[in-house]
């Protein structure tokens, strides 16, 4: 399990093959390898969005973040979890968060990433604010839901 | 004898500082006292959060000499 949150650009399929290299036993003992990609969209609430920075209290943060993953793991038969999230300046199309779930079924692991996500969403110590495209700036309220609304 | 305050984000630009101290002599202390002595703000929104050394309580949690408390929006990460 690791839990990481960065200053830096995340190359998502390069920290996961790396966590994969340095995690020989995952090899042959998984079937599922759920990945979500939190990335950063150029509209919000109706109006474009330029950049962001992401605020977070250091600390807090990461002692939330452990808990929900080993939650997950206690919670869904899972073998291992790998979350990684962005604080400070975001450009559009950057990856703000990385959760990856391995499993030996999907079912598992699909759940199990979700979890996760929507934890982090509601409960994790983050804040966005947005730099819109001329120039004004807001922190933004609320999340969009992380369910299909019907 | 202290108890070290935290405000983050549109809290922190409200409340116009980052952190504050406040002086634990009171036996009675809740999360909910140290924001009106904080910010001398009496009334604390309800969709604040409030956290104490890092865990998430409400507003009538017991605060001791020593204690981390935070004061933050909703949270809008992911």
């Amino acid at each position: 399990m690791h839990i990481e949150v960065t200053d830096k650009t995340i190359d998502a399929w390069s920290v996961i093959k790396e966590y994969e290299n340095s995690h020989p036993e995952l090899a042959g003992a998984h079937g599922a390898n759920v990945v979500f990609l939190g990335r950063m969209r150029d509209f919000n609430e109706s109006e474009s969005v330029s950049e962001m920075e992401l605020e977070h209290y250091p600390g807090m943060t990461e002692k939330f973040l452990d808990g929900i993953a080993k939650q997950a793991m206690q919670q869904w038969d899972i073998l291992d979890v790998l979350l990684v999230h962005r604080v400070g300046q975001i450009k559009l199309a950057d990856t703000i968060v990385l959760v990856t779930v391995w499993a030996a079924h999907r079912a598992h692991a699909y759940e199990a990433n979700q979890f996760i996500m929507e934890a982090l969403k509601s409960k994790a110590p983050f804040w966005k604010k947005e730099t819109l495209t001329d120039g004004n700036t807001r922190w933004v309220e609320k999340n969009t839901p992380g369910k299909v609304q019907s | 004898m202290s108890i070290q305050v935290k405000f983050f984000a549109s809290m922190r630009e409200r409340v116009g500082k980052p952190e504050a101290l406040v002086d634990a002599k009171d036996a009675d202390l809740t999360a909910l006292k140290v924001w009106q002595q904080a910010t001398g703000q009496e009334t604390l929104e309800s969709n604040v959060l409030i956290a104490v050394n890092m865990e998430y309580v409400d507003k009538d949690q017991q605060v001791v000499d020593g204690d981390e408390v935070a004061f933050f929006p909703p949270v809008t990460g992911g």
